[in-house]
Protein backbone atom coordinates (compact mmCIF):
# COMPACT_ATOMS: atom_id res chain seq x y z
CA UNK A 1 0.00 0.00 0.00
CA UNK A 2 1.33 3.45 -0.93
CA UNK A 3 2.04 6.05 1.69
CA UNK A 4 0.65 9.55 1.80
CA UNK A 5 3.50 11.91 2.68
CA UNK A 6 5.08 9.15 4.73
CA UNK A 7 1.85 7.93 6.31
CA UNK A 8 0.45 4.49 5.52
CA UNK A 9 -3.30 4.22 5.98
CA UNK A 10 -4.81 1.17 7.66
CA UNK A 11 -7.67 1.36 5.17
CA UNK A 12 -7.69 3.37 1.93
CA UNK A 13 -10.87 5.33 2.62
CA UNK A 14 -11.17 9.00 3.48
CA UNK A 15 -14.64 9.96 4.65
CA UNK A 16 -16.22 13.38 4.91
CA UNK A 17 -17.94 14.52 8.09
CA UNK A 18 -20.70 16.75 6.67
CA UNK A 19 -24.44 16.31 6.12
CA UNK A 20 -25.12 13.34 8.44
CA UNK A 21 -28.54 13.15 10.10
CA UNK A 22 -26.93 13.31 13.56
CA UNK A 23 -23.51 13.23 15.28
CA UNK A 24 -24.26 9.69 16.51
CA UNK A 25 -24.92 8.47 12.96
CA UNK A 26 -21.73 10.20 11.82
CA UNK A 27 -19.75 8.28 14.42
CA UNK A 28 -21.45 4.96 13.63
CA UNK A 29 -20.94 5.47 9.90
CA UNK A 30 -17.25 6.13 10.46
CA UNK A 31 -16.80 2.94 12.39
CA UNK A 32 -18.74 0.96 9.77
CA UNK A 33 -16.71 2.46 6.93
CA UNK A 34 -13.34 1.68 8.55
CA UNK A 35 -12.19 5.03 7.14
CA UNK A 36 -8.68 5.96 8.21
CA UNK A 37 -9.06 9.67 7.49
CA UNK A 38 -11.78 12.23 8.27
CA UNK A 39 -12.08 15.40 6.23
CA UNK A 40 -13.02 18.51 8.18
CA UNK A 41 -13.31 22.25 7.58
CA UNK A 42 -13.07 25.58 9.38
CA UNK A 43 -16.04 27.88 9.70
CA UNK A 44 -17.06 30.83 11.85
CA UNK A 45 -17.48 29.65 15.42
CA UNK A 46 -21.16 29.65 16.29
CA UNK A 47 -21.03 27.35 19.27
CA UNK A 48 -20.98 23.89 17.71
CA UNK A 49 -17.32 23.70 16.75
CA UNK A 50 -15.91 22.44 20.02
CA UNK A 51 -18.37 19.55 20.41
CA UNK A 52 -17.78 18.56 16.80
CA UNK A 53 -14.03 18.55 17.38
CA UNK A 54 -14.42 16.34 20.46
CA UNK A 55 -16.47 13.88 18.38
CA UNK A 56 -13.85 13.71 15.63
CA UNK A 57 -11.00 13.29 18.10
CA UNK A 58 -12.80 10.34 19.64
CA UNK A 59 -12.97 8.59 16.27
CA UNK A 60 -9.21 8.10 16.49
CA UNK A 61 -8.65 8.73 12.78
CA UNK A 62 -6.26 11.06 11.00
CA UNK A 63 -7.72 14.45 10.09
CA UNK A 64 -7.53 16.05 6.65
CA UNK A 65 -8.69 19.69 6.80
CA UNK A 66 -10.01 21.23 3.59
CA UNK A 67 -10.14 24.68 2.06
CA UNK A 68 -13.70 24.14 0.81
CA UNK A 69 -15.43 27.19 -0.55
CA UNK A 70 -12.24 29.11 -1.28
CA UNK A 71 -12.21 30.77 -4.70
CA UNK A 72 -8.84 32.54 -4.64
CA UNK A 73 -5.23 31.65 -3.92
CA UNK A 74 -5.13 34.06 -0.98
CA UNK A 75 -8.29 32.66 0.63
CA UNK A 76 -7.07 29.09 0.25
CA UNK A 77 -3.58 29.83 1.58
CA UNK A 78 -4.91 31.75 4.59
CA UNK A 79 -7.47 29.03 5.34
CA UNK A 80 -4.72 26.40 5.13
CA UNK A 81 -2.61 28.27 7.67
CA UNK A 82 -5.56 28.60 10.04
CA UNK A 83 -6.37 24.89 9.61
CA UNK A 84 -2.78 23.87 10.32
CA UNK A 85 -2.89 25.71 13.62
CA UNK A 86 -6.28 24.36 14.71
CA UNK A 87 -5.88 20.75 13.57
CA UNK A 88 -2.13 20.51 14.18
CA UNK A 89 -1.39 18.76 10.90
CA UNK A 90 0.56 19.74 7.77
CA UNK A 91 -2.04 17.89 5.68
CA UNK A 92 -4.37 20.08 3.65
CA UNK A 93 -7.01 19.10 1.12
CA UNK A 94 -6.55 21.99 -1.25
CA UNK A 95 -9.74 23.14 -2.95
CA UNK A 96 -9.74 26.28 -5.02
CA UNK A 97 -13.14 26.43 -6.65
CA UNK A 98 -13.34 27.87 -10.15
CA UNK A 99 -17.00 27.50 -10.98
CA UNK A 100 -20.01 27.70 -8.69
CA UNK A 101 -22.25 25.29 -10.66
CA UNK A 102 -19.81 22.45 -11.19
CA UNK A 103 -17.54 23.19 -8.21
CA UNK A 104 -14.66 22.27 -10.45
CA UNK A 105 -11.26 23.56 -9.43
CA UNK A 106 -9.66 26.68 -10.87
CA UNK A 107 -6.57 24.93 -12.29
CA UNK A 108 -4.41 28.05 -12.45
CA UNK A 109 -5.12 29.16 -8.88
CA UNK A 110 -4.82 25.56 -7.69
CA UNK A 111 -1.26 25.20 -8.99
CA UNK A 112 -0.23 28.57 -7.55
CA UNK A 113 -1.73 27.80 -4.13
CA UNK A 114 -0.14 24.33 -4.15
CA UNK A 115 3.28 25.85 -4.84
CA UNK A 116 2.96 28.43 -2.06
CA UNK A 117 1.70 25.91 0.48
CA UNK A 118 4.36 23.33 -0.39
CA UNK A 119 7.03 25.99 0.14
CA UNK A 120 5.38 26.77 3.50
CA UNK A 121 5.83 23.12 4.53
CA UNK A 122 2.30 21.84 3.91
CA UNK A 123 1.57 18.35 2.61
CA UNK A 124 -0.87 19.24 -0.13
CA UNK A 125 -3.70 16.94 -1.26
CA UNK A 126 -5.02 18.84 -4.30
CA UNK A 127 -8.62 18.34 -5.36
CA UNK A 128 -8.17 18.41 -9.13
CA UNK A 129 -9.74 17.26 -12.38
CA UNK A 130 -8.42 14.26 -14.31
CA UNK A 131 -6.48 16.61 -16.63
CA UNK A 132 -3.04 15.11 -17.21
CA UNK A 133 -1.19 18.38 -17.85
CA UNK A 134 -2.67 19.98 -14.74
CA UNK A 135 -1.61 16.90 -12.76
CA UNK A 136 1.95 17.33 -14.06
CA UNK A 137 1.96 20.99 -13.00
CA UNK A 138 0.74 20.03 -9.52
CA UNK A 139 3.53 17.49 -9.15
CA UNK A 140 6.03 20.14 -10.33
CA UNK A 141 4.56 22.45 -7.68
CA UNK A 142 5.48 19.87 -5.05
CA UNK A 143 2.33 17.76 -4.63
CA UNK A 144 3.12 14.13 -3.77
CA UNK A 145 -0.52 13.08 -3.79
CA UNK A 146 -3.14 13.82 -6.47
CA UNK A 147 -6.88 13.73 -5.92
CA UNK A 148 -8.72 13.75 -9.24
CA UNK A 149 -12.48 14.00 -9.17
CA UNK A 150 -14.68 11.17 -10.35
CA UNK A 151 -17.48 13.64 -11.05
CA UNK A 152 -18.60 17.00 -9.60
CA UNK A 153 -18.80 17.18 -5.80
CA UNK A 154 -22.06 15.80 -4.44
CA UNK A 155 -23.31 14.64 -7.86
CA UNK A 156 -23.05 10.88 -7.26
CA UNK A 157 -22.34 10.36 -10.96
CA UNK A 158 -19.36 8.10 -10.38
CA UNK A 159 -16.30 7.92 -12.63
CA UNK A 160 -17.16 10.25 -15.52
CA UNK A 161 -13.95 9.81 -17.49
CA UNK A 162 -12.56 6.34 -17.03
CA UNK A 163 -10.08 6.89 -19.84
CA UNK A 164 -8.66 10.05 -18.24
CA UNK A 165 -8.45 8.44 -14.80
CA UNK A 166 -6.70 5.39 -16.24
CA UNK A 167 -4.27 7.64 -18.08
CA UNK A 168 -3.39 9.41 -14.83
CA UNK A 169 -2.76 6.08 -13.13
CA UNK A 170 -0.50 4.94 -15.95
CA UNK A 171 1.35 8.26 -16.11
CA UNK A 172 2.02 8.59 -12.38
CA UNK A 173 2.87 5.07 -11.20
CA UNK A 174 4.65 6.41 -8.10
CA UNK A 175 2.26 9.19 -7.03
CA UNK A 176 -0.55 8.13 -4.68
CA UNK A 177 -3.87 8.81 -6.41
CA UNK A 178 -7.11 9.35 -4.53
CA UNK A 179 -10.44 9.42 -6.32
CA UNK A 180 -12.10 12.44 -4.74
CA UNK A 181 -15.67 13.55 -5.25
CA UNK A 182 -18.59 12.40 -7.33
CA UNK A 183 -18.91 8.85 -6.02
CA UNK A 184 -22.49 7.76 -5.44
CA UNK A 185 -22.28 3.98 -5.20
CA UNK A 186 -19.86 1.43 -3.72
CA UNK A 187 -19.40 -0.19 -7.14
CA UNK A 188 -17.87 3.08 -8.37
CA UNK A 189 -15.38 3.08 -5.52
CA UNK A 190 -14.58 -0.56 -6.30
CA UNK A 191 -13.99 0.37 -9.95
CA UNK A 192 -11.51 3.08 -8.92
CA UNK A 193 -9.61 0.66 -6.70
CA UNK A 194 -9.63 -2.04 -9.40
CA UNK A 195 -8.02 0.54 -11.69
CA UNK A 196 -5.17 0.87 -9.21
CA UNK A 197 -6.20 4.00 -7.36
CA UNK A 198 -4.75 4.17 -3.86
CA UNK A 199 -7.73 5.50 -1.94
CA UNK A 200 -11.20 6.98 -2.29
CA UNK A 201 -12.55 10.12 -0.65
CA UNK A 202 -16.29 10.52 -0.34
CA UNK A 203 -18.94 12.13 1.82
CA UNK A 204 -22.39 12.67 0.32
CA UNK A 205 -22.83 9.06 -0.89
CA UNK A 206 -22.73 7.89 2.73
CA UNK A 207 -24.18 10.88 4.57
CA UNK A 208 -27.19 11.26 2.26
CA UNK A 209 -28.01 7.57 1.93
CA UNK A 210 -31.27 6.49 3.55
CA UNK A 211 -29.18 4.38 5.95
CA UNK A 212 -25.74 6.00 6.19
CA UNK A 213 -24.29 3.31 8.45
CA UNK A 214 -25.27 0.49 6.08
CA UNK A 215 -23.93 2.46 3.12
CA UNK A 216 -20.67 3.09 4.97
CA UNK A 217 -20.25 -0.65 5.41
CA UNK A 218 -21.09 -1.21 1.74
CA UNK A 219 -18.31 1.20 0.75
CA UNK A 220 -15.88 -0.53 3.12
CA UNK A 221 -16.60 -3.87 1.46
CA UNK A 222 -16.39 -2.41 -2.05
CA UNK A 223 -13.06 -0.76 -1.38
CA UNK A 224 -11.68 -3.95 0.09
CA UNK A 225 -12.95 -5.91 -2.93
CA UNK A 226 -11.54 -3.42 -5.43
CA UNK A 227 -8.17 -3.34 -3.68
CA UNK A 228 -7.95 -7.15 -3.62
CA UNK A 229 -8.99 -7.36 -7.26
CA UNK A 230 -6.27 -4.94 -8.36
CA UNK A 231 -3.64 -6.82 -6.39
CA UNK A 232 -4.85 -10.07 -7.98
CA UNK A 233 -3.91 -8.79 -11.47
CA UNK A 234 -7.22 -8.93 -13.41
CA UNK A 235 -7.49 -10.72 -16.75
CA UNK A 236 -7.41 -8.70 -19.96
CA UNK A 237 -10.86 -8.17 -21.48
CA UNK A 238 -11.32 -9.43 -25.06
CA UNK A 239 -13.96 -8.91 -27.73
CA UNK A 240 -14.57 -12.56 -28.68
CA UNK A 241 -15.83 -15.39 -26.52
CA UNK A 242 -13.46 -18.11 -25.41
CA UNK A 243 -14.87 -21.26 -23.79
CA UNK A 244 -13.95 -21.76 -20.17
CA UNK A 245 -15.08 -25.39 -20.09
CA UNK A 246 -12.61 -27.76 -21.84
CA UNK A 247 -13.59 -28.66 -25.43
CA UNK A 248 -11.49 -31.85 -25.44
CA UNK A 249 -13.44 -34.83 -24.15
CA UNK A 250 -16.86 -33.51 -25.05
CA UNK A 251 -19.26 -36.35 -25.98
CA UNK A 252 -20.58 -36.80 -29.52
CA UNK A 253 -24.30 -36.44 -28.88
CA UNK A 254 -25.51 -34.58 -31.96
CA UNK B 1 -14.11 50.78 19.23
CA UNK B 2 -16.30 49.26 16.54
CA UNK B 3 -14.98 46.21 14.71
CA UNK B 4 -16.55 43.44 12.63
CA UNK B 5 -16.38 39.96 14.19
CA UNK B 6 -17.39 37.02 12.00
CA UNK B 7 -19.45 39.30 9.80
CA UNK B 8 -21.25 41.15 12.60
CA UNK B 9 -20.55 44.64 13.91
CA UNK B 10 -19.40 44.67 17.49
CA UNK B 11 -18.11 47.08 20.12
CA UNK B 12 -14.94 45.94 21.81
CA UNK B 13 -12.77 47.36 24.53
CA UNK B 14 -9.74 45.94 22.78
CA UNK B 15 -7.00 46.75 22.58
CA UNK B 16 -5.59 43.49 21.19
CA UNK B 17 -6.88 40.48 19.27
CA UNK B 18 -6.10 38.32 22.31
CA UNK B 19 -8.34 40.57 24.44
CA UNK B 20 -11.16 40.30 21.90
CA UNK B 21 -10.87 36.49 21.80
CA UNK B 22 -11.12 36.47 25.60
CA UNK B 23 -13.99 38.97 25.62
CA UNK B 24 -15.95 36.89 23.08
CA UNK B 25 -15.52 33.74 25.20
CA UNK B 26 -13.16 31.83 22.96
CA UNK B 27 -10.00 31.94 25.07
CA UNK B 28 -9.99 28.26 25.97
CA UNK B 29 -11.35 26.89 22.70
CA UNK B 30 -9.94 25.37 19.54
CA UNK B 31 -9.99 28.32 17.14
CA UNK B 32 -7.89 30.15 14.57
CA UNK B 33 -7.92 33.88 13.93
CA UNK B 34 -7.49 36.28 11.05
CA UNK B 35 -7.61 40.07 10.87
CA UNK B 36 -8.46 41.81 7.59
CA UNK B 37 -7.88 38.58 5.69
CA UNK B 38 -4.46 37.86 7.22
CA UNK B 39 -3.88 34.83 9.45
CA UNK B 40 -2.81 35.77 12.98
CA UNK B 41 -1.21 32.81 14.81
CA UNK B 42 -2.29 32.19 18.40
CA UNK B 43 1.05 33.29 19.78
CA UNK B 44 0.84 36.64 17.94
CA UNK B 45 -2.68 37.57 19.15
CA UNK B 46 -1.49 39.51 22.17
CA UNK B 47 0.77 41.67 19.99
CA UNK B 48 -1.90 42.29 17.35
CA UNK B 49 -3.51 45.65 18.21
CA UNK B 50 -6.99 46.19 16.80
CA UNK B 51 -8.09 49.40 15.15
CA UNK B 52 -11.52 50.79 14.30
CA UNK B 53 -13.17 48.92 11.43
CA UNK B 54 -10.96 45.82 11.57
CA UNK B 55 -12.53 42.65 10.17
CA UNK B 56 -11.84 39.80 12.55
CA UNK B 57 -12.53 36.16 11.80
CA UNK B 58 -12.62 33.52 14.53
CA UNK B 59 -12.92 30.06 12.97
CA UNK B 60 -13.51 26.68 14.57
CA UNK B 61 -13.56 23.03 13.47
CA UNK B 62 -16.62 22.23 11.40
CA UNK B 63 -18.03 19.39 9.30
CA UNK B 64 -16.42 19.11 5.89
CA UNK B 65 -16.16 16.90 2.84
Amino acid sequence: MRDFYGVTLANPLMLGTAQYPSPAILADAFRASKAAVATVSLRREQGAGQDFWALIRDLGVRVLPNTAGCHTVKEAVTTAHMAREVFETPWIKLEVIGHTDTLQPDPFALVEAARILTEDGFHVFPYTTEDLVLAERLVEAGCRVLMPWGAPIGSGLGLNNIYGLRTLRAHFPDIPLVIDAGLGLPSQAAAAMEMGYDAALLNTAVAKAGDPVAMARAFALAIEAGTLAHAADPMEPRDMATPSTPVIGKAWLA
Amino acid sequence: MKICLNGEDRETAGPTLAALVEEAGFAATKIATAVNGEFVPALARSQRTLTEGDRVEILAPMQGG
